[in-house]
């Protein structure tokens, strides 16, 4: 099982109870609650006659564990169901909002990543005031909430400077810098916390690779000090990168929520947040095994890259 | 927790959360009609701060600082409810997987796994769109989904405790388990639980003031913290003071959690540590002048001259090298030997100019071809690393870097040295690995480090070590790691290479077995002096200083761990503990008053030889 194939299978294998767990775990929360599906989209007002009717149409009559395996051929066939709130298609409805989280989520994520790494090697070659003053920065960007700082983003560049949109988002098919220019702040906004956490961890993961022996051994054979930070340390530490990286990736993907509702862009966060609102249980449905399917994705990315960058695993 | 109140940081956290409390309990009851109030004044919407209004007005014309201190109750108690939540579930599954693993380590496991990989936002929003503005039940759903990170600090907390004696002491004496667990293991981890916890507890502010800004949770016109800053957002535009307040007080509150999670694991753990020192400043960059020439000049290709080293022990620099002086003439082989903790490996580093952090080469040179190296740039010193001396390390598997194929790192060195082609210097590459014994050279350089026996990385590191051509290799005990059949082969490849290429030889060794195999010439050392120096026939015949007869005739060569010397009792004595004198005459049989009135200098007897004792005469007579 050691080639890259034989990691993906392996890995795609160990999601199935993950997707399974999430999505069954859905429909006995929904089967918990008080009220159904069928008295929200009839109102108070609805005939028991007209209200047994639309519960057998939507399938609500049947015991539960049929109502999910119902859901799930759906699913296998491409049929992820109907929204209650206006018809529409589910799947449809996602995929037209999935490359705005997308651009958002890996956007903030490669910026956390290039800043991050740079600040964290930075920190640990230097040490001193400007090891501590990762520390604290660290802390800020954990607790600055995203949608504030968004908010302050949008006051001081979009109101005060003008240089980009405060609200809204350009598909990047319509205008490529337009779409750039819509992100940009959203980006930030999303990357900050991501910067601060990798660039301490990262940090961490520099100094127990820098006080390996190999460094020494490095040094007095006279292997230039470039090489070895930038060859030897940064391919040692990036293992543990890595796995960093995977861990932030999820929370930046919690992270577009929130984001995608302060600058008003289509996403699935906005989708999420309204569907909410507005009790619509298919889409809810759909969303959570779209999100379900991303945290298995960057799982499997994450264990992609490490074994690629680690001979140990490759070759085990 | 007591510790954490005497620092300033931590009672100023606990202070602040304590204040909050006390808000959260009274703001309602003393503002009892700003929950409810859909609007104040009219007449003063957005009205900026005032004496009347501390912190403004919102677009309803209501105060600010009254909803923010009203507010201040749905937040914590959102908090509370998650935090608690975690706790409930993280501590017994913890402990419960800690203390009995097996089975039901591997079911908790399994279970934390899974919810770990959860999309923790969209959980809640499941949550939410069935019990729509129910925050109890989304702030439980959290709490769930949060409780994993504390089963695995409590899990690998209960682990450590689990194995220490007086645990099994309690199972002995028949206690049951929830007894030991609750008296015994419990209060043993609380420290790692209060940190995780003090997370738990910022992550739930943000997920909690995240839904009240969506407003999924609060439930109009009923403050919270989210919510005013969901409102200011509304007029961003025209208003960009009322976010300020409640996005302050959010960040400065998950602020203060984070830290006091800081402040608890410092006071409870070791601080963080400075970075090793990558590459010490040299006096050249310093602009301090070379030795005198005098002092410099000879004929040895490497010479070491009245060396000194200071180390930094609790900050203050201690001593750990004093007068320590020899040569190595070209292609000559001369061991540095001595029991653990003399100084040995540290002059070694010293002479590659690679001191541990904080090392200080306080006094002396080292002179290389006539070359003050310790008066060099860091620069110019670098470039003479692995061409002029190259370096061979007791570990071999850990001097290799994991994530190359050994030869790449070897023509890594070809190319930096001898700035050939790629192509060419993995060429090179495959030859230095053949010509160090590695049968199939080529199929070798291919390996990653870990695909090497201990015996092939050592021969790889030998080879690494060769790709500068260097005149003085420098190796530290490179047997020492290795069972006794690949010693002698190493020593004979060694000594081979050293015959073939016409290179010096510096091994610094504790086994004597290895000084007679190799050696031409013998430097003893001692609580970080040199005590002996003497050709190797010598100094078997009829060792000088009595240090160097108890090491002779104790011969550490058959058991290479002993620490200490059945013909000389005691230890090292470590550099803060030297006698004044002589630095062996605490351990000395032949000590006399005159051996501790002042330092010992190294007396000159014959012709390649010297002693630092002042009773050398003693064992004329009688050889050992
Ligand atoms: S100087 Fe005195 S104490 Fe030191 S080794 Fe010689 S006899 Fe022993």
């Amino acid at each position: 099982m050691g080639s890259p194939i034989g990691i993906i299978v392996t890995r795609l294998l160990g999601a199935i109870p993950l997707l399974l767990a999430v999505t069954a775990l859905t429909f006995v929360l929904i089967a918990l609650a008080p009220g159904d599906v069928a008295q929200a989209i009839l109102g108070p007002d609805a005939t028991p006659a007209a209200y047994d009717q639309l519960r057998e149409q939507l399938g609500l009559n049947l015991p539960l564990h049929e109502q999910y395996w119902g859901w799930l051929t759906g699913v296998l066939h491409g049929d992820v169901g109907t929204s209650l709130y206006n018809g529409e298609s589910v799947s449809h409805a996602i995929a037209q909002r999935l490359p705005v989280t997308l651009s958002l989520m890996v956007g903030a994520l490669i910026v956390s990543l290039v800043v991050g790494v740079a600040l964290g090697m930075a920190s640990a070659v230097r040490r001193g005031a400007f090891g501590r003053a990762i520390d604290m920065f660290a802390l800020i960007g954990f607790a600055v909430p995203s949608f504030w700082l968004g908010a302050q983003l949008i006051v001081l560049f979009a109101v005060q400077l003008g240089w980009f949109p405060a609200t809204g988002y350009v598909p990047l098919g319509v205008d490529s810098g337009e779409w750039a220019r819509s992100l940009a702040l959203p980006v930030a906004a999303l990357a900050f916390g991501g910067i601060a956490a990798i660039a301490k961890q990262s940090r961490d993961a520099f100094l127990d690779a820098l006080a390996q022996p190999f460094v020494s051994v490095a040094l007095a054979n006279g292997v230039s000090i470039g090489s070895i930070l930038f060859r030897h340390v940064l391919k040692v530490a990036s293992l543990r990168i890595t796995t960093i990286l995977g861990l932030q990736a999820l929370t930046l993907l919690g992270g577009t929520v929130v984001v995608e509702n302060v600058f008003s862009l289509p996403g699935l966060g906005t989708l999420a947040a309204n569907a909410t609102s507005r009790g619509d249980v298919p889409m809810i449905q759909g969303i959570v095994l779209y999100y379900a399917f991303m945290v298995v994705a960057v799982n499997l990315l994450v264990d992609i890259v490490y074994a690629w960058l680690n001979p140990r695993v490759r070759a085990a | 927790m007591i510790a954490t109140l005497r620092r300033p940081a931590g009672a100023l956290c606990l202070t602040y959360i304590l204040v909050l409390t006390v808000i959260a309990v009274l703001a309602p009851i003393l503002l009892p009609d700003v929950a409810m109030q859909q609007a104040g004044d009219l007449r003063i919407t957005n009205a900026p701060p005032s004496s009347s209004h501390p912190l403004g007005t919102d677009t309803l014309g209501r105060d600010v600082l009254d909803r923010l201190l009203v507010g201040t109750r749905v937040t914590l108690v959102g908090l509370v409810i998650a935090v608690s939540c975690a706790l409930a579930i993280g501590v017994p599954l913890g402990l419960l997987a800690g203390y009995t693993r097996g089975v039901v380590d591997r079911v908790v496991g399994w279970i934390a796994d899974l919810a770990f990989a959860m999309p923790t936002i969209i959980i809640i929003f499941v949550v939410l769109t069935i019990f729509p503005h129910n925050m109890v039940a989304a702030m439980i759903t959290l709490g769930l989904l949060l409780s994993p990170t504390l089963i695995r600090v409590v899990r690998s907390a209960t682990l450590v405790v689990r194995e220490e004696l007086y645990i099994d002491a309690a199972k002995a004496a028949g206690l049951s388990a929830p007894y030991i667990l609750s008296r015994h293991v419990l209060p043993r981890i609380l420290g790692p639980i209060i940190v995780q916890a003090s997370l738990v507890c910022g992550v739930a502010l943000i997920v909690q003031t995240a839904l009240a800004f969506l407003e999924l949770v609060v439930p109009n016109p009923q403050p919270s913290w989210g919510g005013m800053i969901a409102d200011g957002l509304r007029v961003l535009q025209t208003n960009a003071w009322l976010v300020i307040p409640p996005g302050l007080t959010v960040t400065v509150t998950i602020l203060v959690f984070g830290l006091l999670g800081d402040v608890i694991r410092d006071t409870s753990s070791a601080a963080w540590s400075p970075a090793p020192q990558l590459m010490p400043k040299q006096r050249g960059d310093l602009g301090a002048p070379a030795q005198s020439t005098e002092e410099t000049a000879g004929s040895a290709l490497l010479s070491v001259r009245s060396l000194a080293v200071t180390l930094p022990r609790d900050g203050v620099p201690v001593r750990v090298l004093h007068d320590v002086s020899f040569s190595l003439d070209e292609g000559e082989v001369v061991a540095l030997v001595g029991e653990s903790g003399c100084g040995k490996t540290m002059t070694a580093r010293s002479i590659v100019g690679l001191l541990p952090s904080g090392g200080e080469l306080t006094h002396g040179a080292v002179v290389y071809r006539g070359r003050d190296l310790a008066a060099l740039s860091r620069k110019e010193r670098h470039a003479l690393r692995g061409k002029a001396i190259a370096w061979v390390s007791q570990e071999p598997m850990v001097s290799l870097t994991p994530v190359f194929r050994v030869g790449w790192q070897i023509a890594e060195g070809v190319r930096r040295h001898q700035g050939t082609s790629r192509t060419e210097a993995w060429r090179r590459a495959v030859d230095l690995l053949g010509e160090v014994g590695l049968p199939d050279p080529e199929a070798v350089a291919r390996r990653y480090p870990h695909e090497l026996s201990g015996g092939m990385a050592q021969r790889v590191s030998i080879a690494r070590a060769l790709a500068g051509d260097p005149d003085v290799l420098i190796a530290d005990e490179p047997t020492t790691a290795l069972d006794v059949t690949l010693q002698a082969e190493i020593l004979a490849l060694l000594r081979r290479l050293q015959e073939q290429r016409g290179m010096a030889l510096l091994l610094v060794t504790h086994d004597w077995g290895v000084v007679a195999d190799i050696a031409d010439r013998v430097v003893v050392m001692y609580a970080g002096e040199v005590v002996e120096r003497a050709d190797v026939d010598d100094i078997f015949e009829s060792p000088c200083h009595p240090y160097t007869r108890g090491l002779i005739a104790s011969d550490p060569h058959h058991d290479p761990d002993a620490e200490r010397l059945p013909f000389i009792g005691g230890v090292v004595p470590r550099p803060e503990d030297w006698p004044a004198g002589c630095h062996f005459s605490d351990r000395c049989d032949f000590s006399i008053a005159a051996c501790t009135d002042r330092a010992v200098p190294l007396l000159h007897l014959t012709d390649h030889r010297e002693a630092r004792c002042i009773r050398t005469d003693i064992f004329e007579e009688a050889p050992a």
